[in-house]
């Protein structure tokens, strides 16, 4: 089976997709792990206190002390560059979670009971209308900028996407006819989602969790970047560059920097999405 | 196809009740209270309730929303509460930046992107071709704000050919509209330009590989008629489509576009009503935004019928 799959990604690949195929994957997963582990070891990367003022150091160019010079309070911009990776991060994990997590519920009970599908999809449809990223700014600020509430503001626009690729799964593997025979066989509709139809949705909900990943950082920075985000106190990279706007023609570093790394992060999200799905799901894969 | 276009029409009336509803409990059910904001932090407990009695917000909430609703019918959004202004005026005044930024956003896009794609289905597996693709996943993935810094870094604090922020009206001159509209346009194109151009390639290849293209070629057709107009012609499906996922993208993208630029359009003022909590103001632009959300798509389901005549529904 697997076997079948790579035959695929190389035809394709043949085709003439752009890029080689195991690149793509490779590139993206190692940019993402030195990411994570900067994250993790954010202290012992030659970092000071994120938090630490210095007045009399301010607007410093990049120099042996301050790899990236000094913001406008005289925070080292290195030191907020490596610890703004722990909220870009955090947040693009916990809301795939999250959004995988309940898309997946809605979208299985949506996909296989008939009279709970009209009215879940309509909701869904309303809630893929509100523009997501104004939703998310709108629950955040009226609901108090808290890390919690950044969180669920951004999780909620991005269930909808989830909830119809479930259920388009379900709908499509439900006329299998392994599934009529465990129907046939009398399996009780809790055993049938879990053991014949959730499997099938794991492939495409794997790709599906990198781009809701990207898709979270960018709006946790997006938030930030215009005051209902993450609160201010938190280096996250779009509170620096909210925060070094007003300085911009002095030192672009300040909002160049904090830019850099949220694209960079992104981009190494989203090319590890084109890759695995590439491998996982090379119907889709052909169609890109 | 007249039935098809009128039940799809239908359809989006139980949507956009949805959006009406969501929207407005989105802002009655988060804490605090809005008279207690209209009234200010000194005022008493009297002025709050007289507030209150005069916005409505003391009846049921299904009473507030029924009464809503009548008042969106008659086109009536209500009124700022700092301004003082009916939202319908303000956005009359905001509206024409925010527009003029989608519409040369689009065809800049279009523009760029469909050739971009088709040379580089047509070049395919070449240097071209990786180029192409590169810049589409890198395109895709910066975000629009960093893109647009490090354009007004490079073009306008750099070389000095466009300003830094603002708007001019395409009535204040021609070239100075231009001028300031430049460097958001480009800003907010990227993302659109990547996914345009990803998804050209992809299908232009895909139609090269059918027989009539080969029948073409067998024919004679030189090579460039072939691409753009037996290929191209039957890519426009998934191409439009395409054009329409990316609404969303781009009234997302205006929010952030006209807050980095400075442009007085749509998405700085419901950006600045957030952030002050000026609820019809929020109410009434996200409603706005959904509906032309809701709008486009419709008119693209509709056009795929008058694209290609094989779809039925």
């Amino acid at each position: 089976m697997s076997g079948a799959i790579e035959q695929t990604g190389a035809a394709t690949a043949k085709r003439g997709s752009g890029l080689p195929r195991q690149p793509l994957l490779v590139f993206g997963a190692a940019v993402i792990a030195v990411m994570v582990l900067a994250a993790i070891a954010a202290p012992y990367l030659g970092t000071a206190d994120p938090m630490a003022l210095n007045p009399l150091g301010r607007l410093r160019p990049p120099s042996a002390a301050n790899w990236f010079g000094t913001d406008q309070f005289g925070r080292d911009i290195w030191t907020r560059v490596v610890f703004g990776s722990r909220v870009s991060l955090f947040v693009g994990a916990v809301v795939a979670i999250l959004s995988l997590s309940i898309g997946l519920l809605i979208g299985l009970v949506a996909g296989y009971l008939r009279i709970v599908d009209a009215i879940v999809m309509r909701v869904m449809d309303g809630l893929m209308a509100i523009p997501g990223v104004l939703l998310a700014i709108a629950l955040v600020s009226l609901s108090g900028a808290s890390m919690t509430t950044v969180i669920i503001a951004i999780t909620i626009p991005e269930i909808p996407r989830v909830v119809r690729l479930v259920r388009s799964v379900v709908l499509s593997v439900r006329e299998e006819p392994y599934v009529e025979a465990a129907i046939a066989a009398g399996t009780r509709l809790p055993l049938l989602l879990a053991r014949h139809i959730l499997p099938n949705s794991i492939p495409p909900l794997i790709v599906q969790a990198t781009y809701i990943c990207a898709s979270a950082m960018l709006t946790e920075a997006i938030l930030s970047f215009l005051g209902a985000g993450t609160p201010p106190e938190i280096p996250s990279w779009g509170n620096m560059m909210a925060e070094g706007r007003q300085f911009f023609p002095i030192a672009p570093r300040i909002v160049l920097l904090p830019g850099v790394a949220l694209a960079l992060t992104i981009l190494a999200v989203n090319v590890l999405g084109d890759g695995l799905r590439d491998r996982l799901d090379p119907k889709i894969a052909k169609r890109m | 196809m007249l039935a098809f276009i009128f039940r799809r029409v239908l359809s989006t009336i139980p949507v956009m009740a949805i959006v009406a509803f969501a929207v407005f409990m989105l802002l009655r059910l988060s804490p605090g209270d809005p008279a207690s904001v209209i009234a200010g932090d000194y005022a008493t407990a009297e002025q709050i309730a007289r507030i209150r009695t005069q916005l409505g917000l003391d009846q049921p909430i299904y009473t507030q929303f029924f009464a809503w609703l009548g008042q969106l019918a008659h086109g009536d959004l209500g009124v700022s509460i700092f301004s003082n202004l009916p939202v319908s005026t303000l956005i009359a005044q905001r509206v024409e930046p925010t527009l003029m930024l989608a519409l040369t956003t689009i065809v800049f896009s279009i523009v760029v992107a469909v050739p971009m794609g088709v040379v580089a289905a047509w070049k395919a597996n070449t240097w071209i071709d990786r180029a192409v693709m590169v810049f589409a996943v890198v395109g895709f993935s910066v975000p629009v704000f960093v893109m647009a810094y490090f354009l007004i870094y490079g073009f306008a604090l750099g070389l000095n050919w466009f300003p830094v922020q603002g708007y001019r009206s395409p009535s204040q001159g021609i070239g100075l509209f231009a001028s300031h509209i430049a460097l958001p346009t480009l800003a907010l194109s990227a993302i659109f330009v990547a996914l345009i151009a990803r998804i050209t390639r992809a299908t232009v290849l895909e139609v090269l590989d059918e027989d009539y293209i080969r029948t073409a070629r067998a024919k004679g057709q030189i090579e460039r008629k072939v691409l753009f107009h037996h290929a191209l012609r039957n890519a426009a499906v998934p191409i439009v489509t395409v054009i329409g996922l990316g609404i969303a993208l781009l009234i997302g993208g205006v929010v952030v576009t006209e807050s980095v630029f400075n442009l007085p359009g749509l998405g700085r003022l419901v950006v600045d009503a957030i952030l002050k909590r000026d609820y019809p103001i929020i109410q009434g632009l996200i409603l706005l935004f959904s509906f032309v959300y809701i709008i486009l798509n419709l008119l693209i389901d509709i056009s795929y019928t008058l694209l290609d005549p094989r779809i039925r529904y």
